[in-house]
Protein backbone atom coordinates (compact mmCIF):
# COMPACT_ATOMS: atom_id res chain seq x y z
CA UNK A 1 0.00 0.00 0.00
CA UNK A 2 3.29 2.01 0.33
CA UNK A 3 3.53 2.36 -3.12
CA UNK A 4 0.67 4.50 -4.39
CA UNK A 5 1.40 7.65 -2.34
CA UNK A 6 3.51 9.27 -4.00
CA UNK A 7 1.12 11.22 -7.25
CA UNK A 8 -2.12 11.83 -4.59
CA UNK A 9 -3.01 14.92 -2.87
CA UNK A 10 -3.70 14.07 0.69
CA UNK A 11 -6.88 13.22 2.16
CA UNK A 12 -6.53 14.77 5.30
CA UNK A 13 -4.65 18.05 5.61
CA UNK A 14 -4.35 20.36 8.09
CA UNK A 15 -2.21 23.87 7.78
CA UNK A 16 -1.09 25.66 10.55
CA UNK A 17 -3.72 23.95 13.05
CA UNK A 18 -3.05 25.82 16.43
CA UNK A 19 -5.14 25.76 19.66
CA UNK A 20 -4.93 27.42 22.36
CA UNK A 21 -6.21 27.16 25.67
CA UNK A 22 -5.84 30.80 27.71
CA UNK A 23 -2.08 31.08 26.71
CA UNK A 24 -1.27 27.75 27.04
CA UNK A 25 -0.82 26.02 22.93
CA UNK A 26 -1.54 22.63 23.24
CA UNK A 27 -1.43 22.06 19.27
CA UNK A 28 1.43 24.58 17.65
CA UNK A 29 1.38 25.08 13.73
CA UNK A 30 0.82 21.25 13.04
CA UNK A 31 1.07 20.77 9.40
CA UNK A 32 -0.10 17.27 9.23
CA UNK A 33 -0.79 15.17 5.68
CA UNK A 34 -2.29 12.15 5.52
CA UNK A 35 -2.37 9.75 2.24
CA UNK A 36 -5.51 7.70 0.80
CA UNK A 37 -4.75 4.59 1.77
CA UNK A 38 -2.32 4.87 4.71
CA UNK A 39 -2.51 3.84 7.86
CA UNK A 40 -1.02 6.75 9.60
CA UNK A 41 0.25 7.11 13.52
CA UNK A 42 0.11 9.55 15.69
CA UNK A 43 2.70 9.14 18.36
CA UNK A 44 4.37 11.14 20.87
CA UNK A 45 4.47 11.68 24.86
CA UNK A 46 1.65 12.46 26.98
CA UNK A 47 0.50 15.76 26.77
CA UNK A 48 1.89 15.99 22.95
CA UNK A 49 -1.60 17.35 22.01
CA UNK A 50 -2.30 14.67 19.91
CA UNK A 51 -5.73 14.10 21.39
CA UNK A 52 -6.41 17.73 20.97
CA UNK A 53 -5.41 17.34 17.22
CA UNK A 54 -8.39 14.50 17.04
CA UNK A 55 -10.44 17.25 18.79
CA UNK A 56 -9.44 19.58 16.21
CA UNK A 57 -10.16 17.27 13.24
CA UNK A 58 -13.55 16.46 14.43
CA UNK A 59 -14.38 19.94 15.41
CA UNK A 60 -15.07 18.87 18.83
CA UNK A 61 -13.05 21.20 19.68
CA UNK A 62 -13.00 24.79 17.54
CA UNK A 63 -9.03 25.24 16.06
CA UNK A 64 -7.61 28.91 17.36
CA UNK A 65 -5.86 28.65 14.15
CA UNK A 66 -5.50 27.59 11.25
CA UNK A 67 -7.31 25.39 7.95
CA UNK A 68 -8.42 21.79 7.94
CA UNK A 69 -8.96 20.09 4.31
CA UNK A 70 -10.67 17.17 3.45
CA UNK A 71 -10.05 15.76 -0.02
CA UNK A 72 -9.16 19.45 -0.69
CA UNK A 73 -12.22 21.14 0.67
CA UNK A 74 -11.82 23.33 3.81
CA UNK A 75 -14.04 21.95 6.58
CA UNK A 76 -12.66 23.96 9.45
CA UNK A 77 -15.98 25.30 10.01
CA UNK A 78 -18.31 22.10 9.51
CA UNK A 79 -19.68 20.66 12.94
CA UNK A 80 -19.02 17.21 14.64
CA UNK A 81 -21.90 15.37 13.10
CA UNK A 82 -21.12 16.67 9.85
CA UNK A 83 -17.90 15.72 9.20
CA UNK A 84 -19.25 12.21 10.22
CA UNK A 85 -21.25 12.66 7.67
CA UNK A 86 -18.54 13.41 5.28
CA UNK A 87 -17.37 10.24 5.42
CA UNK A 88 -14.82 11.03 8.58
CA UNK A 89 -15.96 8.96 11.70
CA UNK A 90 -13.69 9.09 14.86
CA UNK A 91 -13.33 6.70 17.96
CA UNK A 92 -12.46 7.83 21.50
CA UNK A 93 -9.68 7.17 24.15
CA UNK A 94 -12.07 4.98 25.99
CA UNK A 95 -14.28 2.41 24.49
CA UNK A 96 -17.26 4.79 23.17
CA UNK A 97 -20.45 2.64 23.28
CA UNK A 98 -24.11 2.76 23.89
CA UNK A 99 -23.81 0.68 27.31
CA UNK A 100 -27.51 0.15 28.13
CA UNK A 101 -28.17 -1.15 24.36
CA UNK A 102 -27.08 -4.80 22.87
CA UNK A 103 -23.81 -5.32 20.96
CA UNK A 104 -26.46 -5.42 17.84
CA UNK A 105 -28.23 -2.19 18.83
CA UNK A 106 -24.69 -0.42 18.79
CA UNK A 107 -23.88 -1.21 15.43
CA UNK A 108 -27.61 -0.53 13.89
CA UNK A 109 -28.22 2.97 15.66
CA UNK A 110 -24.96 3.72 13.33
CA UNK A 111 -26.55 1.61 10.18
CA UNK A 112 -29.90 3.71 10.54
CA UNK A 113 -28.58 6.95 9.56
CA UNK A 114 -28.62 6.15 6.01
CA UNK A 115 -32.18 5.31 5.84
CA UNK A 116 -33.37 9.27 6.92
CA UNK A 117 -36.23 7.88 9.33
CA UNK A 118 -34.28 8.41 12.37
CA UNK A 119 -36.44 11.89 13.33
CA UNK A 120 -39.46 9.95 12.62
CA UNK A 121 -40.39 9.17 16.33
CA UNK A 122 -44.28 8.03 15.14
CA UNK A 123 -42.57 4.83 13.41
CA UNK A 124 -42.55 1.22 15.00
CA UNK A 125 -38.83 0.21 16.05
CA UNK A 126 -39.83 -2.38 13.81
CA UNK A 127 -38.49 -0.76 10.77
CA UNK A 128 -35.09 -0.60 11.32
CA UNK A 129 -35.46 -4.56 11.72
CA UNK A 130 -33.86 -5.30 8.07
CA UNK A 131 -31.30 -3.72 9.42
CA UNK A 132 -30.65 -6.48 11.66
CA UNK A 133 -28.82 -8.78 8.49
CA UNK A 134 -26.31 -6.41 8.32
CA UNK A 135 -25.42 -5.35 11.28
CA UNK A 136 -24.71 -9.17 12.23
CA UNK A 137 -22.57 -8.99 9.26
CA UNK A 138 -20.94 -6.98 10.78
CA UNK A 139 -20.19 -8.22 14.04
CA UNK A 140 -19.31 -10.97 12.65
CA UNK A 141 -16.85 -9.06 10.74
CA UNK A 142 -15.61 -8.24 14.22
CA UNK A 143 -16.17 -11.95 15.69
CA UNK A 144 -18.88 -10.68 17.89
CA UNK A 145 -21.32 -12.79 16.41
CA UNK A 146 -22.82 -14.16 19.36
CA UNK A 147 -22.94 -11.24 21.66
CA UNK A 148 -25.06 -9.89 19.73
CA UNK A 149 -27.93 -9.98 21.83
CA UNK A 150 -26.17 -8.79 24.88
CA UNK A 151 -26.12 -5.29 27.03
CA UNK A 152 -22.81 -4.02 25.85
CA UNK A 153 -22.53 -3.22 29.48
CA UNK A 154 -21.68 -6.62 30.27
CA UNK A 155 -19.04 -7.09 27.51
CA UNK A 156 -15.15 -7.52 28.27
CA UNK A 157 -13.46 -4.43 27.65
CA UNK A 158 -11.39 -5.79 24.45
CA UNK A 159 -15.08 -6.32 22.88
CA UNK A 160 -16.12 -3.43 23.61
CA UNK A 161 -13.29 -1.98 21.34
CA UNK A 162 -13.95 -4.41 18.63
CA UNK A 163 -17.91 -3.26 18.88
CA UNK A 164 -16.52 0.40 18.86
CA UNK A 165 -14.75 -0.93 15.01
CA UNK A 166 -17.61 -2.74 14.27
CA UNK A 167 -20.39 0.52 14.85
CA UNK A 168 -17.61 2.89 13.20
CA UNK A 169 -17.43 0.56 9.87
CA UNK A 170 -21.39 0.43 9.90
CA UNK A 171 -21.03 3.88 8.67
CA UNK A 172 -18.75 2.83 5.50
CA UNK A 173 -16.26 5.68 6.31
CA UNK A 174 -13.78 6.45 4.21
CA UNK A 175 -11.20 7.62 6.41
CA UNK A 176 -11.23 6.08 10.28
CA UNK A 177 -9.51 8.45 13.31
CA UNK A 178 -8.71 5.56 15.76
CA UNK A 179 -7.96 7.23 19.16
CA UNK A 180 -5.28 4.30 20.83
CA UNK A 181 -7.63 1.50 19.78
CA UNK A 182 -5.59 -1.02 22.03
CA UNK A 183 -4.93 1.02 25.43
CA UNK A 184 -5.58 -1.05 28.26
CA UNK A 185 -6.06 -4.19 26.74
CA UNK A 186 -4.09 -7.89 27.20
CA UNK A 187 -1.54 -8.56 24.94
CA UNK A 188 -4.01 -11.24 23.27
CA UNK A 189 -6.91 -8.80 22.48
CA UNK A 190 -3.99 -5.98 21.33
CA UNK A 191 -3.07 -8.90 18.20
CA UNK A 192 -6.75 -9.20 18.29
CA UNK A 193 -7.35 -5.79 17.52
CA UNK A 194 -4.26 -5.20 15.29
CA UNK A 195 -5.30 -7.92 12.68
CA UNK A 196 -9.04 -6.64 12.71
CA UNK A 197 -7.61 -2.89 11.90
CA UNK A 198 -5.30 -4.19 9.26
CA UNK A 199 -8.30 -6.29 7.74
CA UNK A 200 -10.87 -3.47 7.72
CA UNK A 201 -8.18 -0.84 6.46
CA UNK A 202 -8.10 -2.13 3.21
CA UNK A 203 -9.66 0.30 0.76
CA UNK A 204 -9.78 3.25 4.24
CA UNK A 205 -7.32 5.58 4.90
CA UNK A 206 -6.72 5.23 9.36
CA UNK A 207 -5.16 8.17 11.09
CA UNK A 208 -4.54 6.82 14.56
CA UNK A 209 -3.02 7.41 17.81
CA UNK A 210 -0.96 5.06 19.67
CA UNK A 211 1.32 4.46 22.42
CA UNK A 212 2.13 1.23 21.80
CA UNK A 213 5.18 1.01 19.29
CA UNK A 214 4.85 -2.43 18.19
CA UNK A 215 1.39 -1.61 16.98
CA UNK A 216 2.59 1.19 14.94
CA UNK A 217 5.62 -1.01 13.74
CA UNK A 218 3.37 -3.64 12.64
CA UNK A 219 0.94 -1.56 11.51
CA UNK A 220 1.51 2.12 10.31
CA UNK A 221 2.86 3.34 6.93
CA UNK A 222 3.89 6.74 8.02
CA UNK A 223 4.33 8.13 11.19
CA UNK A 224 4.16 11.43 12.77
CA UNK A 225 5.79 12.22 16.12
CA UNK A 226 4.18 15.30 18.41
CA UNK A 227 5.79 16.87 21.32
CA UNK A 228 4.99 19.63 22.87
CA UNK A 229 1.73 20.31 20.44
CA UNK A 230 4.34 20.55 17.65
CA UNK A 231 5.39 17.97 14.82
CA UNK A 232 8.68 16.48 15.60
CA UNK A 233 9.33 14.05 13.12
CA UNK A 234 7.47 12.69 10.48
CA UNK A 235 8.21 9.60 8.33
CA UNK A 236 8.48 5.71 8.12
CA UNK A 237 8.68 3.78 11.41
CA UNK A 238 12.97 3.19 10.33
CA UNK A 239 13.18 7.06 9.87
CA UNK A 240 11.40 7.96 13.15
CA UNK A 241 12.72 5.59 14.81
CA UNK A 242 15.95 6.71 14.21
CA UNK A 243 15.96 10.05 14.37
CA UNK A 244 17.60 11.01 17.57
CA UNK A 245 15.38 14.21 18.53
CA UNK A 246 12.40 11.50 18.77
CA UNK A 247 14.46 8.98 20.99
CA UNK A 248 15.53 11.87 23.07
CA UNK A 249 11.74 12.72 23.92
CA UNK A 250 9.36 10.01 23.55
CA UNK A 251 11.55 6.50 23.01
CA UNK A 252 13.38 6.72 25.99
CA UNK A 253 16.23 5.35 24.63
CA UNK A 254 18.84 4.28 26.59
CA UNK A 255 20.79 8.15 26.05
CA UNK A 256 18.18 10.47 26.74
CA UNK A 257 16.82 8.37 29.92
CA UNK A 258 13.57 10.03 31.09
CA UNK A 259 14.47 13.19 31.15
CA UNK A 260 12.68 14.73 28.03
CA UNK A 261 9.62 12.98 28.93
CA UNK A 262 8.07 14.22 31.73
CA UNK A 263 6.23 17.44 31.08
CA UNK B 1 -17.58 -15.86 28.09
CA UNK B 2 -20.34 -17.58 26.64
CA UNK B 3 -19.79 -20.99 26.19
CA UNK B 4 -20.44 -22.55 22.68
CA UNK B 5 -24.07 -23.83 23.24
CA UNK B 6 -25.70 -20.91 24.49
CA UNK B 7 -24.30 -18.66 21.78
CA UNK B 8 -25.70 -21.36 19.02
CA UNK B 9 -29.58 -21.44 21.07
CA UNK B 10 -28.87 -17.71 21.73
CA UNK B 11 -30.33 -15.90 18.45
CA UNK B 12 -33.70 -18.00 18.81
CA UNK B 13 -34.37 -18.10 22.28
CA UNK B 14 -34.24 -14.37 22.64
CA UNK B 15 -36.27 -13.86 20.27
CA UNK B 16 -38.77 -16.45 22.02
CA UNK B 17 -38.59 -14.46 25.18
CA UNK B 18 -38.85 -11.26 23.83
CA UNK B 19 -42.20 -12.65 22.02
CA UNK B 20 -43.24 -14.01 25.49
CA UNK B 21 -41.96 -10.29 26.82
CA UNK B 22 -44.06 -8.32 24.66
CA UNK B 23 -47.66 -10.62 24.65
CA UNK B 24 -47.08 -9.99 28.84
CA UNK B 25 -46.65 -6.41 28.36
CA UNK B 26 -49.31 -6.49 26.07
CA UNK B 27 -51.74 -8.09 28.28
CA UNK B 28 -50.47 -6.03 31.11
CA UNK B 29 -51.61 -2.61 29.26
CA UNK B 30 -54.84 -4.56 27.95
CA UNK B 31 -55.84 -4.78 32.25
CA UNK B 32 -54.70 -1.26 32.99
CA UNK B 33 -57.11 -0.30 30.36
CA UNK B 34 -59.80 -2.42 31.68
CA UNK B 35 -59.23 -0.90 35.13
CA UNK B 36 -59.39 2.57 33.32
CA UNK B 37 -62.46 1.55 32.02
CA UNK B 38 -64.53 0.76 35.41
CA UNK B 39 -62.32 2.99 37.63
CA UNK B 40 -64.90 5.49 37.85
CA UNK B 41 -67.81 3.33 39.05
CA UNK B 42 -65.32 2.12 42.08
CA UNK B 43 -63.84 6.12 42.63
CA UNK B 44 -64.86 9.69 42.72
CA UNK B 45 -64.50 10.08 38.56
CA UNK B 46 -63.17 13.58 38.97
CA UNK B 47 -60.17 12.32 41.62
CA UNK B 48 -59.69 10.13 38.61
CA UNK B 49 -59.62 12.74 36.20
CA UNK B 50 -57.14 14.70 37.89
CA UNK B 51 -55.01 11.68 38.70
CA UNK B 52 -54.84 11.29 34.94
CA UNK B 53 -54.37 14.67 33.68
CA UNK B 54 -51.06 14.83 36.32
CA UNK B 55 -49.92 11.65 35.35
CA UNK B 56 -50.19 12.83 31.24
CA UNK B 57 -47.99 15.77 32.82
CA UNK B 58 -45.34 12.91 34.54
CA UNK B 59 -44.94 11.10 31.61
CA UNK B 60 -44.35 13.73 29.37
CA UNK B 61 -41.60 15.21 31.48
CA UNK B 62 -40.37 11.66 31.86
CA UNK B 63 -40.11 11.41 28.18
CA UNK B 64 -37.33 14.31 28.74
CA UNK B 65 -36.17 13.32 31.70
CA UNK B 66 -36.06 9.55 31.32
CA UNK B 67 -35.30 9.05 27.75
CA UNK B 68 -33.29 12.25 26.74
CA UNK B 69 -31.53 13.14 30.15
CA UNK B 70 -32.36 16.62 30.21
CA UNK B 71 -34.10 18.08 33.45
CA UNK B 72 -36.62 20.88 32.82
CA UNK B 73 -37.58 22.86 35.53
CA UNK B 74 -39.76 24.76 33.43
CA UNK B 75 -42.35 22.22 32.70
CA UNK B 76 -45.23 24.59 34.42
CA UNK B 77 -45.15 26.81 31.68
CA UNK B 78 -46.44 24.48 28.68
CA UNK B 79 -49.05 22.76 31.62
CA UNK B 80 -50.31 26.55 32.12
CA UNK B 81 -50.07 27.69 28.58
CA UNK B 82 -52.25 24.80 27.72
CA UNK B 83 -54.58 25.50 30.13
CA UNK B 84 -55.11 29.39 29.70
CA UNK B 85 -55.07 28.98 26.12
CA UNK B 86 -58.01 26.37 26.15
CA UNK B 87 -59.83 28.24 29.12
CA UNK B 88 -59.62 31.36 27.63
CA UNK B 89 -60.56 30.51 24.36
CA UNK B 90 -63.67 28.26 25.30
CA UNK B 91 -64.34 30.84 27.92
CA UNK B 92 -64.84 33.84 25.21
CA UNK B 93 -65.92 31.79 22.54
CA UNK B 94 -69.15 30.01 22.84
CA UNK B 95 -69.10 28.00 19.92
CA UNK B 96 -66.22 26.25 20.27
CA UNK B 97 -66.12 22.61 21.15
CA UNK B 98 -63.74 21.00 23.84
CA UNK B 99 -61.51 19.54 21.60
CA UNK B 100 -60.85 22.33 19.64
CA UNK B 101 -59.89 24.32 22.67
CA UNK B 102 -57.61 21.28 23.75
CA UNK B 103 -55.90 21.34 20.29
CA UNK B 104 -55.04 25.22 20.09
CA UNK B 105 -54.01 24.86 23.87
CA UNK B 106 -51.38 21.95 22.91
CA UNK B 107 -50.24 23.32 19.72
CA UNK B 108 -49.90 26.45 21.50
CA UNK B 109 -47.51 24.71 24.46
CA UNK B 110 -45.87 22.76 21.66
CA UNK B 111 -44.84 26.68 20.06
CA UNK B 112 -43.35 27.80 22.95
CA UNK B 113 -41.44 24.47 23.56
CA UNK B 114 -39.69 24.95 20.45
CA UNK B 115 -39.04 28.75 21.89
CA UNK B 116 -37.85 26.93 25.37
CA UNK B 117 -35.54 24.36 23.26
CA UNK B 118 -33.70 26.75 20.71
CA UNK B 119 -32.91 28.67 24.10
CA UNK B 120 -32.04 26.10 26.38
CA UNK B 121 -31.02 22.92 24.88
CA UNK B 122 -27.32 23.67 24.48
CA UNK B 123 -26.53 23.69 28.06
CA UNK B 124 -26.12 20.41 29.60
CA UNK B 125 -27.20 19.48 33.01
CA UNK B 126 -28.13 22.32 36.13
CA UNK B 127 -27.15 25.01 33.07
CA UNK B 128 -30.26 23.29 31.37
CA UNK B 129 -32.24 23.53 34.64
CA UNK B 130 -31.82 26.52 35.14
CA UNK B 131 -32.31 28.26 32.00
CA UNK B 132 -35.85 26.46 31.40
CA UNK B 133 -36.48 27.64 35.13
CA UNK B 134 -35.98 31.32 34.26
CA UNK B 135 -37.83 31.13 31.41
CA UNK B 136 -40.66 29.49 33.12
CA UNK B 137 -40.54 32.36 35.71
CA UNK B 138 -40.89 34.81 32.69
CA UNK B 139 -43.85 32.88 30.98
CA UNK B 140 -45.21 33.20 34.89
CA UNK B 141 -44.97 37.00 35.28
CA UNK B 142 -46.49 37.24 31.85
CA UNK B 143 -49.22 35.36 32.72
CA UNK B 144 -49.95 37.28 35.94
CA UNK B 145 -50.06 40.39 33.99
CA UNK B 146 -51.75 39.53 30.75
CA UNK B 147 -55.54 40.74 31.28
CA UNK B 148 -56.55 37.83 29.72
CA UNK B 149 -55.92 35.35 32.12
CA UNK B 150 -57.38 37.01 34.92
CA UNK B 151 -54.42 37.74 37.05
CA UNK B 152 -54.57 36.06 40.31
CA UNK B 153 -58.02 35.40 40.39
CA UNK B 154 -57.11 32.97 37.24
CA UNK B 155 -60.02 31.90 34.88
CA UNK B 156 -62.96 30.30 36.37
CA UNK B 157 -66.36 28.87 35.05
CA UNK B 158 -64.83 27.45 31.64
CA UNK B 159 -67.35 25.68 29.81
CA UNK B 160 -67.32 22.20 29.38
CA UNK B 161 -69.27 21.96 26.13
CA UNK B 162 -70.17 19.46 24.19
CA UNK B 163 -67.22 17.04 22.46
CA UNK B 164 -67.55 17.28 18.72
CA UNK B 165 -70.60 19.66 19.33
CA UNK B 166 -73.23 16.93 19.98
CA UNK B 167 -71.51 14.73 23.46
CA UNK B 168 -72.39 16.65 26.37
CA UNK B 169 -69.08 16.69 29.00
CA UNK B 170 -71.36 17.92 32.00
CA UNK B 171 -71.96 14.57 33.16
CA UNK B 172 -68.48 13.32 34.79
CA UNK B 173 -68.42 10.14 33.56
CA UNK B 174 -68.80 11.06 29.80
CA UNK B 175 -65.61 13.71 31.06
CA UNK B 176 -63.67 11.09 32.22
CA UNK B 177 -63.66 8.88 29.39
CA UNK B 178 -62.95 11.43 27.34
CA UNK B 179 -59.41 12.33 29.58
CA UNK B 180 -59.02 8.69 29.42
CA UNK B 181 -58.86 8.02 26.05
CA UNK B 182 -56.71 11.61 25.68
CA UNK B 183 -54.45 9.69 28.18
CA UNK B 184 -54.64 6.46 26.49
CA UNK B 185 -53.39 8.60 23.47
CA UNK B 186 -50.75 10.57 25.15
CA UNK B 187 -49.24 7.65 26.94
CA UNK B 188 -48.86 5.64 23.59
CA UNK B 189 -47.54 8.55 21.48
CA UNK B 190 -45.33 8.36 24.50
CA UNK B 191 -44.45 4.58 23.91
CA UNK B 192 -44.21 4.45 20.48
CA UNK B 193 -41.74 7.74 20.37
CA UNK B 194 -39.42 5.59 22.99
CA UNK B 195 -39.58 2.34 20.69
CA UNK B 196 -39.10 4.11 17.56
CA UNK B 197 -35.78 4.66 15.02
CA UNK B 198 -35.96 8.52 16.82
CA UNK B 199 -36.36 7.07 20.25
CA UNK B 200 -32.94 4.72 19.48
CA UNK B 201 -30.84 7.51 18.30
CA UNK B 202 -32.53 9.37 21.67
CA UNK B 203 -30.92 6.57 23.65
CA UNK B 204 -27.85 6.76 22.02
CA UNK B 205 -27.37 10.22 22.41
CA UNK B 206 -28.44 9.83 26.37
CA UNK B 207 -26.18 6.90 26.78
CA UNK B 208 -22.66 8.74 24.80
CA UNK B 209 -23.41 11.96 23.68
CA UNK B 210 -19.95 12.44 21.41
CA UNK B 211 -20.07 9.02 20.08
CA UNK B 212 -23.59 9.45 18.98
CA UNK B 213 -22.18 13.01 17.24
CA UNK B 214 -19.03 10.97 15.82
CA UNK B 215 -21.82 8.34 13.96
CA UNK B 216 -23.03 11.75 12.44
CA UNK B 217 -25.98 12.89 14.25
CA UNK B 218 -27.09 16.27 15.62
CA UNK B 219 -27.48 15.51 19.08
CA UNK B 220 -28.99 19.16 19.16
CA UNK B 221 -31.90 18.32 17.11
CA UNK B 222 -32.85 15.20 18.62
CA UNK B 223 -33.19 16.74 22.10
CA UNK B 224 -35.10 19.56 20.60
CA UNK B 225 -37.69 17.45 19.11
CA UNK B 226 -37.85 15.70 22.46
CA UNK B 227 -38.35 18.43 24.08
CA UNK B 228 -40.72 19.56 21.85
CA UNK B 229 -43.34 16.53 21.89
CA UNK B 230 -42.89 16.41 25.72
CA UNK B 231 -43.89 20.23 25.98
CA UNK B 232 -46.75 19.62 23.46
CA UNK B 233 -47.58 16.55 25.64
CA UNK B 234 -47.62 18.96 28.93
CA UNK B 235 -49.79 21.48 27.05
CA UNK B 236 -52.57 18.54 26.32
CA UNK B 237 -52.30 17.62 30.03
CA UNK B 238 -53.04 21.74 31.21
CA UNK B 239 -55.68 22.08 28.54
CA UNK B 240 -57.54 18.67 29.22
CA UNK B 241 -57.03 19.59 33.03
CA UNK B 242 -58.81 23.14 32.45
CA UNK B 243 -61.77 21.61 30.59
CA UNK B 244 -62.24 19.12 33.39
CA UNK B 245 -62.04 21.47 36.72
CA UNK B 246 -63.34 24.61 34.14
CA UNK B 247 -60.54 26.21 35.90
CA UNK B 248 -57.15 28.08 34.77
CA UNK B 249 -55.22 29.71 37.33
CA UNK B 250 -51.63 30.70 38.31
CA UNK B 251 -50.87 27.45 40.36
CA UNK B 252 -50.39 25.64 37.18
CA UNK B 253 -47.54 27.99 36.18
CA UNK B 254 -45.81 28.65 39.34
CA UNK B 255 -42.63 27.11 39.75
CA UNK B 256 -44.50 24.45 42.69
CA UNK B 257 -45.64 22.97 39.74
CA UNK B 258 -42.51 22.46 38.04
CA UNK B 259 -40.99 21.06 41.08
CA UNK B 260 -44.29 18.34 41.71
CA UNK B 261 -44.11 16.87 38.15
CA UNK B 262 -40.12 15.75 38.78
CA UNK B 263 -41.27 14.79 42.43
CA UNK B 264 -44.00 12.55 40.73
CA UNK B 265 -41.58 10.50 38.16
CA UNK B 266 -38.82 10.52 40.26
CA UNK B 267 -41.44 8.85 42.77
CA UNK B 268 -42.63 6.63 40.42
CA UNK B 269 -39.09 6.15 38.60
CA UNK B 270 -37.55 7.88 36.65
CA UNK B 271 -37.09 5.90 32.80
CA UNK B 272 -39.96 3.69 33.18
CA UNK B 273 -42.69 4.36 31.16
CA UNK B 274 -45.69 3.59 34.06
CA UNK B 275 -43.59 5.52 36.81
CA UNK B 276 -44.53 8.85 35.93
CA UNK B 277 -48.62 7.16 36.18
CA UNK B 278 -48.03 5.52 39.43
CA UNK B 279 -45.91 8.87 40.95
CA UNK B 280 -48.95 10.74 39.73
CA UNK B 281 -51.74 8.59 41.51
CA UNK B 282 -49.48 8.95 45.01
CA UNK B 283 -48.97 12.42 45.06
CA UNK B 284 -52.35 13.47 44.27
CA UNK B 285 -53.90 10.89 46.59
CA UNK B 286 -51.92 11.99 49.13
CA UNK B 287 -52.53 15.58 48.73
CA UNK B 288 -56.28 14.69 48.52
CA UNK B 289 -56.03 12.83 51.57
CA UNK B 290 -54.38 14.95 53.73
CA UNK B 291 -56.45 18.00 52.22
CA UNK B 292 -59.33 16.13 54.24
CA UNK B 293 -57.50 15.64 57.64
CA UNK B 294 -55.89 17.36 60.04
CA UNK B 295 -52.57 17.35 58.86
CA UNK B 296 -53.74 19.38 56.16
CA UNK B 297 -51.19 22.13 56.19
CA UNK B 298 -48.80 19.52 56.47
CA UNK B 299 -49.02 18.74 53.07
CA UNK B 300 -45.53 20.11 51.76
CA UNK B 301 -43.97 18.89 54.31
CA UNK B 302 -44.97 14.93 54.64
CA UNK B 303 -44.21 14.99 50.11
CA UNK B 304 -40.84 16.83 51.16
CA UNK B 305 -40.17 14.10 53.93
CA UNK B 306 -41.33 11.25 50.97
CA UNK B 307 -39.51 12.70 48.41
CA UNK B 308 -35.75 12.49 50.60
CA UNK B 309 -36.69 9.17 51.71
CA UNK B 310 -37.24 8.33 47.95
CA UNK B 311 -33.74 9.94 46.89
CA UNK B 312 -32.10 8.44 49.53
CA UNK B 313 -33.06 4.76 49.57
CA UNK B 314 -34.75 3.92 46.65
CA UNK B 315 -33.39 5.60 43.83
CA UNK B 316 -35.01 3.97 40.75
CA UNK B 317 -38.34 5.23 42.36
CA UNK B 318 -41.08 2.63 43.16
CA UNK B 319 -41.87 0.84 39.47
CA UNK B 320 -38.35 1.43 39.25
CA UNK B 321 -37.68 -1.10 41.92
CA UNK B 322 -40.29 -3.78 41.48
CA UNK B 323 -38.86 -4.18 37.71
CA UNK B 324 -35.38 -4.83 39.55
CA UNK B 325 -36.77 -7.02 42.41
CA UNK B 326 -38.94 -8.64 39.24
CA UNK B 327 -35.81 -9.01 37.33
CA UNK B 328 -33.97 -10.42 40.35
CA UNK B 329 -36.52 -12.49 41.77
CA UNK B 330 -37.94 -14.00 38.19
CA UNK B 331 -35.72 -14.14 35.30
Amino acid sequence: MSANDVLQGPVLETRGLTKEFRGFTAVDDVNLQVQEGHIHALIGPNGAGKTTVFNLLTKFLPPTRGDILYRGHSITSKKSNEIAQLGLVRSFQISAVFAHMTALENVRVALQRKLGTSFHFWKSEKSLDHLNERALELLEEVGLREYADTLTVEMPYGRKRALELATTLALDPTMMLLDEPTQGMGAEDVDRIVALIKRVSQGRTVLMVEHNLSVVSRLCDRITVLARGAVLAEGDYETVSRNPLVREAYMGSDAAEEEGVTV
Amino acid sequence: MMTETQSMAAPSAVLERQKRAKFRRNMFYLALIVVGLVAPFLAYPVFLMKVLCFALFACAFNLLLGYAGLLSFGHAAFLATGGYVTGYLLASYPGLTPELGIIAGTLLATLLGVLFGVLSIRRQGIYFAMVTLAIAQLVYFMFVQAPFTGGEDGLHGVPRGELFGFISLSSNLAMYYFVFAIFIFGFALIQRTVHSPFGQVLKAIRENEPRAVSLGYNADAYKLVAFVISAGLAGLAGSTKTVVFQLASLTDAHWHMSGEVILMTLLGGVGTLLGPLMGAGIVVSLQHILAQSPLGNWVSVILGIIFVICVLSFRSGIVGELDKMYRKNFK
